[in-house]
């Protein structure tokens, strides 16, 4: 037996976890991503410097905050209270919107960059076309960016995958609701099973060196800049 | 807002017609402001030529008239529709028109065909049929953009702009980005293009060699503001316009082949007031043959039967005489019979001798006649 049951429970939680995140992140970035690509709004600078936030603090400081924000008392807390649903700190669900702030620049980065390096060019001549803004939007700007789409969503899922500090501030330690993988790695080498620990751990690395494969892969392929972060 | 945009009252209106005047200015990418500002008919007859330096404002007015750049202040209308005015913008895709780029008038992700079908309505195969055959564009149809040649790219986007039916059809200067070889190769399909459409053709270039083959009629444009316009045959004849990329003066003779010499290859080209004979161009009786004559090529005789190699010697009357006394040579002005007119360069010591003054009678001795095919 590879992996014991405590740790294929972890696994499962970590893809569900990872999976729910980036399809709620290409929902929210792609958009996002194509107000920052076209906008002349002075609002970009600020917009964009906070989506990248991520990039640079230290992932205790976001778990802080979204602790206060996700407690009864915060904005967040005060909000899910009174939709009925209780405080989210310490559940699947706030480690949901944890990853979804965290992962934001990995998934909106790609996609701004791909829209910003199609030009206006294809978007003009649609529009002579006859071609409305929203079917301009689906049927030329989507389709020409898709490359900034396939490295976001495989970035947006790795890091998600990938992240220990955030979940362990907002979510705890509750087997099958918030031990993801990396805190789970991180029981087992506290607890000294480090046989079980390496089992997890040499799986991320396979992991992570197989998404990365891919996505620099893609990146010569498709000649895209999905990871020029910060531009 | 300036306060000549108000609606004129309309005058006798050619079905199709565009009228444009159009305020936009606007900050450049290197720095200062650029302003256009004109006021223009574009017939539905022809193609209208918007000849002007790189700088001048063409592309410009033309993407005011598609609606990708919104002029401060534009009264528009195409066929009686408004497109602009104080209250109302029509956005691009509303306008129905057909607009060639440079290069890149084709959706890259798109195959040939999906292209000239992309945001139309199915179901007119046979003109899709008709367009594909016209350009010859069949073998073209599954590949994609990227796999094309920069004329057979053309070639699609023309198809496309066919396809579309519009009610304006702009040009931006679609032969810049090819070859020599190419751009005689797309020619023909360029002169073709008012037989098969009947709403106005604005083409912006900066090739007189152009002007001289596709135009019927010509904006001139300097610094954003409309410094000619006319037929063609004024504008070359009142000197506005060059006849040839070197600049130099002549006129464009719009001609029909009337006969064939086939023992000296020569063929018989009839233009408003007579025939000439030029070189056999190898058109069917009845075809359309533009000629250039360039002044240089005119000189000017009082004999009657002249023993020369001349072919064409042409019964003019002289209209006037443009001379200046610091200058070798002048300019004279010529018509020959009602309404063909013709420029010849001579020296001033010639005008002199021959005696020439406005309504002197002459013959023109046409040296040379270059074909534009």
């Amino acid at each position: 037996m590879m992996f014991s049951p405590d740790n294929l429970q972890a696994i499962w939680l970590t893809l569900r976890l990872a999976t729910t995140a980036t399809l709620l992140l290409l929902l929210i970035g792609t958009p996002l991503a194509w107000w920052l690509a076209r906008t002349h709004s002075w609002l970009r600078g600020p917009v964009a410097a906070i989506v990248a936030l991520p990039l640079v603090l230290p992932p205790t400081v976001l778990g802080f905050y979204l602790l206060l924000a996700l407690a009864p008392a915060g904005p967040i807390g005060q909000l899910t209270g009174a939709l009925g649903l209780g405080s989210l700190a310490f559940t699947f669900e706030g480690l949901v919107i944890g990853s979804i702030l965290y992962s934001l620049p990995f998934v909106v980065q790609p996609i701004q960059n791909a829209f910003h390096a199609m030009g206006d060019g294809p978007l003009e001549v649609a529009a002579t076309f006859g071609a409305g803004p929203w079917q301009r939007f689906f049927t030329v700007a989507i389709p020409l960016a898709r490359p900034g789409f396939i490295s976001g969503s495989i970035l947006g899922f790795a890091h998600t995958v990938g992240e220990f500090g955030v979940v362990l501030m907002i979510g705890g330690n509750i087997p099958g609701e918030t031990r993801v993988v990396s805190v789970q790695i991180y029981e087992q080498v506290e607890a000294l099973q480090f046989g079980e620990a390496h089992w997890l751990a040499g799986s991320m690395v396979v992991f992570s060196f197989l998404v990365l494969l891919i996505v620099y892969g893609s990146i010569r392929r498709h000649a895209i800049t999905g990871m020029r972060f910060g531009s | 807002m300036r306060a000549d945009l108000q609606p004129r009252i309309p005058t006798v209106q050619a079905p199709g017609i565009l009228q444009a005047r159009i305020f936009y200015t606007m900050a450049q990418p290197a720095g200062g402001r650029f302003q256009l500002d004109l006021d223009a008919e574009i017939p539905a007859a022809g193609i209208t030529c918007v000849f002007g330096a790189s700088g001048s404002g063409k592309t410009t007015l033309l993407r005011c008239l598609a609606g990708l750049d919104r002029p401060q202040a534009a009264r528009l209308t195409v066929d009686g529709e408004v497109w602009q005015d104080e209250n109302h913008f029509m956005a691009t895709h509303l306008r129905r028109i057909g607009y060639v780029f440079q290069d890149s008038s084709l959706l890259p992700h798109l195959s040939a065909r999906r292209n000239l079908h992309y945001g139309r309505d199915p179901g007119d195969g046979a003109d899709t049929a008709d367009a594909v055959k016209l350009l010859g564009i069949e073998h073209l149809l599954d590949k994609f953009p990227r796999q094309l040649s920069g004329g057979e790219r053309q070639r699609v986007a023309l198809a496309r702009a066919l396809l579309s039916k519009p009610r304006l059809l702009l040009l931006d200067e679609p032969l810049s980005a090819l070859d020599v070889a190419r751009k005689q190769e797309l020619l023909p399909y360029l002169q073709n293009l008012p037989d098969e459409l009947d709403c106005p053709i604005v083409y912006v270039t900066h090739s007189p060699d152009e002007v001289a083959r596709l135009a019927a009629h010509v904006l001139v444009l300097d610094h954003g503001k409309c410094v000619a316009s006319g037929s063609v045959t004024e504008l070359m004849v009142s000197r506005r316009l060059p006849v040839n990329a070197a600049g130099e003066s002549g006129v464009v003779l719009e001609t029909t082949i009337a006969g064939h010499d086939a023992d000296w290859n020569l063929a018989e080209a009839a233009y408003a007031d007579g025939r000439m004979l030029i070189p056999d161009p190898g058109v069917a009786m009845g075809g359309l043959v533009r000629l250039r004559i360039l002044a240089r090529d005119i000189s000017l005789s009082h004999a009657e039967e002249a023993h020369s190699s001349i072919l064409n010697r042409l019964p003019a009357t002289v209209e006037r005489i443009e001379e200046s006394p610091d200058t070798a040579m002048c300019m004279v002005h010529l018509r020959v019979g009602e309404s063909t007119r013709l420029l010849s360069r001579v020296s001033r010591k010639s005008s002199r001798r021959l005696g020439l003054a406005p309504g002197s009678e002459i013959y023109a001795e046409i040296k040379s006649v270059a074909i534009l095919q």
